[in-house]
């Protein structure tokens, strides 16, 4: 078992807890910057498709995953973020500042939203995100002028200080693009979970009395974890708008809402590392599927057989999986395996088992 | 003028007055105990003065400040800290990061600040982790300081949810029961704590309990409750001789 020695405040405050993981860290991000020379086109894109979903994951992370409020309207922002980019760039503002203030438009937007939408509690918040989330689709065609309506819009290569990048002219280009701002994400997100604004956000997941007891503005907190997050999801709908070349109003349909809620759940809640692992599952599993369905169908020796919604049914059948064993997701699950290992043989079955805890409804007395 | 005061609050639910034209004030470094049957409303005392509820009338006045006119999450700011009967922690969080949240009232940074985590921000987490660090040492804590709160046995948490009260450096702590469901020597523990609280870091205490031996060992001065309303108040031997807290606990002699 790895032991980590503290002697100063200091290493509580750095995001990693030793130089062991920190190397762990380092190596990831070298290999995710090799990754371009080594693989090819096609799994480079399927890389930079995991990215954007991850950063997307990490925006749904912050309100749900630490918020505790859940968003079945996420794709809305998505949505928001990706005209938002676009429009801004046809407009003639360059990409680079295009790009971030799509973010912060979305993020206002979001904000504003949050404000009535969060006077309700879990399944109704859900209910009228969900709402949310199918309204845009009718939003984006009755503003055709903007956002060309039903027969959508192209993105055009995007000039960063210079350098034309493309998501088919230059894919190596466009997939430093999506890293780099997924790194820069993630750092801004360590920073706010290890600062008072992250520690009021768990505050309000877990229990809104003590929190408020506390100082915790809920309200206000909740609006801000909303806008954080809304920001975050309309930079991946910026650059999930760029990866796809066209888009329309079907493009983020309420099951993109959905899934990216899936994805999280599957990836772990509460946990940065949870947004990547669920990101990975959905953006492999089609690969997955198909190469098993080709297996499939060799050994039963009928032809390919197309099945509709067969992607979406497993990651529904993998999400009831997780719900019923692993409520803590791959992350969770992960962490587990690693206890086993480092306590081996000392580990108890129940070392993770949840404990009692009383009604909501008897804790005020 | 003291500490605390409240005057004539009454609050109802639905039919039920929980509190009936309530009158007491805490005066400033006393431990000052609340006892009374279940249903006395007690603990609805304690959540009028969070701002929790707002009474129909009557005033509630902390050192100076109107509280009737704060919501609730400005309580802390001017200095009331709470426990609850009904251990409210942050579940999945560790007892460290409980303890932290307890600071928030003293925060200076910002999102921006904290989003980039300036130098400020940084003094601002060591400063906090410093101050959190001595009641983790006054309380006791050290052992479970990285551990995360849903998998602490129930007197651990009762401890931390004091911790995390103190954390926010009240001039006024309100206890719930800070001793239901304690074995006999956390009893004690907590029994010497609260001394200390008082002594030592000079915050006056407000608490409800119902371990007799707790409350006349520590407390100055001691209200007893029924329906919501006072039966009698003084110093702990003369509430306990008092004929109708006799009464209400024991039921009339026949
Ligand atoms: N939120 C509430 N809604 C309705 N009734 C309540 C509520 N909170 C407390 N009560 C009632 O008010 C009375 C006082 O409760 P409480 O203050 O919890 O008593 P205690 O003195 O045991 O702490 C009880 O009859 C209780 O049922
Ligand atoms: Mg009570």
């Amino acid at each position: 078992m790895r032991i980590v020695f503290k002697t100063d405040y200091m290493q509580d405050l750095r995001p990693w807890k030793d130089g062991y993981q920190l190397s762990l860290y380092l190596i990831l991000i070298a290999v995710a910057i090799a990754a371009p020379f080594v693989v090819d086109a096609f799994f480079l894109g399927e890389l930079t498709n995991v990215l954007i979903w991850a950063l997307a994951g990490l925006g749904l992370m912050v309100l749900t995953g630490h918020t505790g409020q859940a968003s079945l309207g996420h794709a809305a922002f998505l949505a928001m973020g990706c005209y938002a980019n676009i429009i801004l760039i046809e407009a003639g503002v360059p990409f680079v500042l295009a790009f971030p203030l799509a973010g912060i438009i979305t993020g206002v937007v979001g904000m504003l939203i949050a404000i009535p939408a969060l006077r309700l509690h879990g399944i109704y918040l859900a209910i009228a995100t969900m709402a949310m989330s199918i309204l845009v689709d009718d939003i984006i065609v009755l503003t055709e002028p903007w956002t060309g309506g039903v027969g959508g819009k192209y993105a055009p290569s995007i000039n960063v200080f210079g350098l034309m990048i493309d998501r088919w002219g230059t894919p190596v280009e466009f997939y430093f693009l999506t890293l780099g701002v997924t790194i820069l994400v993630t750092l801004g997100y360590i920073n706010l979970l290890r600062a008072p604004l992250g520690r009021s956000f768990i505050a309000v997941r877990d229990s809104e009395v003590s929190a408020q007891a506390m100082g915790v503005d809920v309200a206000r907190t909740k609006a801000i974890s909303f806008g954080v997050s809304c920001a975050i999801t309309g930079l991946a709908g910026a650059l999930m708008g760029l990866f796809a070349g066209a888009f329309n109003n079907e493009t983020f349909s309420v099951v993109i809402s959905i899934q990216l809620l899936m994805m999280i759940v599957i990836g772990g809640l509460g946990s940065i590392h949870g947004a990547f692992l669920g990101a990975i599952v959905v953006g492999f599993l089609p690969q997955f599927l198909s190469i098993a369905k080709e297996w499939v169908g060799a050994v039963i020796g009928g032809s390919n057989v197309a099945i509709p919604g067969l992607e979406f049914g497993i990651f529904g059948l993998i999400l009831i999986v997780f719900i019923l064993f692993e409520p803590m997701g791959i992350y969770g699950r992960w962490l587990k395996i690693r206890t086993w290992f480092e306590l081996f043989p000392f580990y108890r079955k129940d070392m993770f088992k949840r404990q009692k805890s009383y009604l909501k409804t008897e804790r005020l007395r | 003028m003291s500490l605390l005061e409240l005057e004539n609050v009454t609050l109802k639910f639905g039919g039920l007055t929980a509190v009936d034209n309530l009158s007491f004030s805490v005066e400033e470094g006393e431990v000052f105990a609340i006892v009374g049957p279940n249903g006395a409303g007690k603990s609805t005392v304690f959540n009028l003065i969070s701002r929790f509820y707002t009474p129909v009338n009557g005033s509630i006045r902390f050192d100076g400040h109107d509280l009737l006119a704060e919501k609730a999450s400005s309580v802390a700011s001017y200095g009331v800290a709470r426990t609850f009967q009904n251990i409210e922690l942050f579940e999945h969080a560790t007892v460290l990061e409980n303890l932290l949240v307890g600071r928030h009232r003293h925060r200076g940074s910002n999102f921006l600040t904290e989003l980039f985590f300036t130098p400020s921000v940084r003094k601002q987490e060591l400063q906090s982790r410093h101050f959190v660090e001595e009641i983790i040492d006054f309380l006791d804590l050290q052992a479970y300081r990285e551990k995360r709160i849903a998998g602490l046995p129930y007197g651990v948490r009762k401890v931390v949810e004091v911790a995390r009260a103190l954390a926010t450096d009240p001039k006024l702590l309100l206890l719930d029961e800070p001793a239901s469901g304690l074995s006999v020597e956390e009893t004690t523990d907590m029994r010497w704590w609260i001394d200390d609280i008082r002594r030592q870091m000079g915050i006056t205490v407000l608490m409800v309990e119902h371990d007799m031996g707790l409350v006349s060992g520590v407390s100055d001065r001691v209200l007893a409750m029924a329906d919501g309303a006072r039966l009698a108040l003084g110093t702990p031997s003369e509430v306990q001789s008092d004929p109708a807290v006799i009464e209400a606990y024991l039921g009339k002699a026949s």
